[in-house]
């Protein structure tokens, strides 16, 4: 079985995001990127299936810049064999990566199709859902559990009222909730070897698939701020000012 | 042309965020149509023709509509799409599961988690857990949006007459198949519509200590939060979670209770109208978003908390 996981690079989730001055966007000069932490969860995942001799090869994938090629490397590092880097620049709305996907699962062939659920940037929460519905494939997403069982897949999924089940038929799409798994760290010895596996580079443009943007960004700004509060000396004064002054007790 | 909302219920009763969405998606163009899939979900779609925002209820029932597969979704909306310029639903799991197989079906760019509408088709959304807030203006002649359902008020309930047309289901897709969910019940208000929310971080220290959040919420007719962190501790069940990929909360009410305010959770909360931090760290980030803070020990403030809430003679419920 082969697993093809797909990885996006992101602003770090422990980086304070900055508006910038002329709401073009926001600000990623010497700014930390790191792999989009549900997406770590996909990569230990399919290692980790590998690892218990259910799968092959585990193959990462990412679409961006040039740059995007350390969070391949990262992929690499951490148990994935080989990697493919679609270079593409400027902003890719999920539905172009879904199609960019698209092209490399028919190239590829995989039996499953890993991501992290959400990108925590754009936080559309699209594109694994996109590319099931261009391959006709099931999807299971928001994914805490994962069994595989023959030619199937049992996964529990997290919705809003508790957790559901279901098993789908391989091949398929999974994308991963941030519970799913603990992501390992990558060793310095592997992270040595990771940097002889070969990433594929493909450009966007030879895929043959139309990237440009539906949706105009027309500003970004800051949201509004909340007023400065106050600190209360004592549980006596936190009741008393919610009921008396916030009125909400 | 108009809007096609995508309902959610349970098969007997609309699920109360569809009514936010009937809000926005009235937003969008007034001529509003909703579609209602389910199995012997008859009840169900009366409800939705008396919300007088609606026009027009579509009902499209089928054994394996039961259980809210996407998969079996997706194609009877798609179908539908043909006469509508918007897709509507909230950004929910149910929606965010469903609306991007419908939109990339359509080969439509969606608009995920809009605030609002600024125009037919110019809406406002936030980014980067909330940390900016993007107008975008989708170029697509049929659009895709997922609404957050909190950013909008519910609408009218009662006193509208629409009809019910009935539509063709579309075949089973024979790849998914349902097997179970696990449905935590309680009796407290739900999460994200709770006028009041008490939650807990990872200063809880364990599951049991959560009694403390109980009896806070019980006092409060709360519902019950938690952070990421106490979830994947196993405190709690991760329906509880609030944050950038849990549960967008806007109480009127928030009290944070040993947490100490992560990006993630603030995104998840700092809408609230009133945000209260109970915190022994005083550097703690949700002291930033805290209309009133207090520095103190958890494991001795709340249970002053709940006697000082016992002294009073009446408590809004």
């Amino acid at each position: 079985m082969k697993i093809l996981v797909a990885v996006k690079r992101v602003i770090d989730y422990n980086v304070q995001v900055r508006v910038k001055e002329d709401n073009t966007g926001v600000v990623t000069e010497n700014v930390k990127m790191s792999t989009n932490p549900p997406d770590d969860n996909a990569i230990e995942e399919a290692v980790k299936i590998k690892e218990s001799g259910k799968a092959t090869e585990v193959v990462a994938v990412s679409v961006g810049e040039e740059k995007a090629q350390e969070t391949v490397r990262k992929a690499l590092a951490v148990g994935a064999d080989r990697g493919i880097l679609i270079k593409a620049d400027g902003i890719l709305e999920p539905l172009a990566v879904s199609k960019l996907l698209q092209k490399i699962v028919e190239k590829e062939k995989p039996d499953l199709v890993f991501m992290g659920k959400q990108a925590i940037d754009d936080d559309c929460n699209q594109t694994g859902q996109m590319l099931s519905a261009l391959l006709n494939w099931p999807q299971a997403t928001f994914a805490s559990k994962i069994e595989i069982k023959d030619k199937k897949l049992e996964v529990t999924r997290e919705i809003d009222e508790g957790l559901e089940t279901i098993e789908i038929n391989i091949p398929a799409i999974v994308t991963c909730d941030l519970r799913l798994n603990e992501p390992r760290y990558a060793s310095l010895p592997n992270i040595m070897k990771a940097k002889k596996k070969p990433i594929e580079q493909i450009n966007a443009s030879d895929l043959g698939v139309d990237t440009s943007p539906r949706i105009e960004q027309i500003k970004v700004e800051e949201p509004p701020k909340r007023k400065a509060g106050i600190k209360v000396k004592s549980v006596a004064e936190l009741v008393q000012k919610l009921k008396n002054e916030a009125k909400v007790i | 042309m108009s809007v096609l909302l995508v309902a959610e219920h349970n098969n007997k009763e609309l699920k109360p965020f569809t009514l936010n969405a009937v809000t926005a998606a009235s937003q969008m163009d007034s001529d509003l149509h909703t579609v209602i899939i389910g199995n012997n979900c008859g009840d169900a779609a009366k409800k939705l023709s008396e919300l007088p925002l609606v026009k027009k209820v579509i009902q499209v029932e089928a054994a394996h509509y039961e259980n809210f597969v996407a998969e079996n979704f997706a194609p009877v909306i798609v179908k539908l799409a043909e006469n509508y310029s918007y897709v509507v639903c909230s950004a929910n799991t149910f929606g965010k599961n469903l609306m991007p197989r419908i939109a990339a079906s359509l080969d439509t760019s969606q608009v995920s988690d809009i605030i609002k509408v600024i125009s037919a088709d110019t809406f406002l959304r936030p980014i980067y857990a909330g940390n900016a807030f993007a107008t975008v203006k989708s170029k697509d002649p049929k659009k895709c949006i997922t609404i957050r359902p909190t950013s909008f008020d519910p609408c009218e309930s009662s006193g509208g007459s629409a009809p019910i047309e009935k539509a063709e289901p579309s075949e089973e897709f024979n790849n998914t198949k349902f097997v179970k969910r696990e449905e935590i019940k309680s009796d407290r208000p739900e999460l994200g519509t709770a006028r009041v929310v008490v939650s807990g971080g990872r200063g809880m220290q364990s599951g049991d200590n959560f009694k403390l959040i109980t009896s806070v919420a019980d006092k409060l007719n709360a519902a019950i939060g938690a952070s990421r962190a106490a979830v994947d501790a196993g405190y709690i069940s991760n329906d509880h979670q609030v944050g950038q990929t849990g549960k967008v909360v806007v109480p009127d009410l928030y009290i944070a209770i040993g947490i100490s305010g992560a990006i993630q959770h603030l995104a998840g909360m700092k809408e609230s109208k009133v945000i209260v931090a109970i915190n022994k760290d005083g550097e703690a980030p949700i002291f930033s978003v805290a209309d009133y803070g207090l520095e103190a020990d958890l494991f001795e403030a709340v249970p002053q908390f709940i006697e000082e809430l016992n002294k009073l003679n009446t408590i809004q419920k």
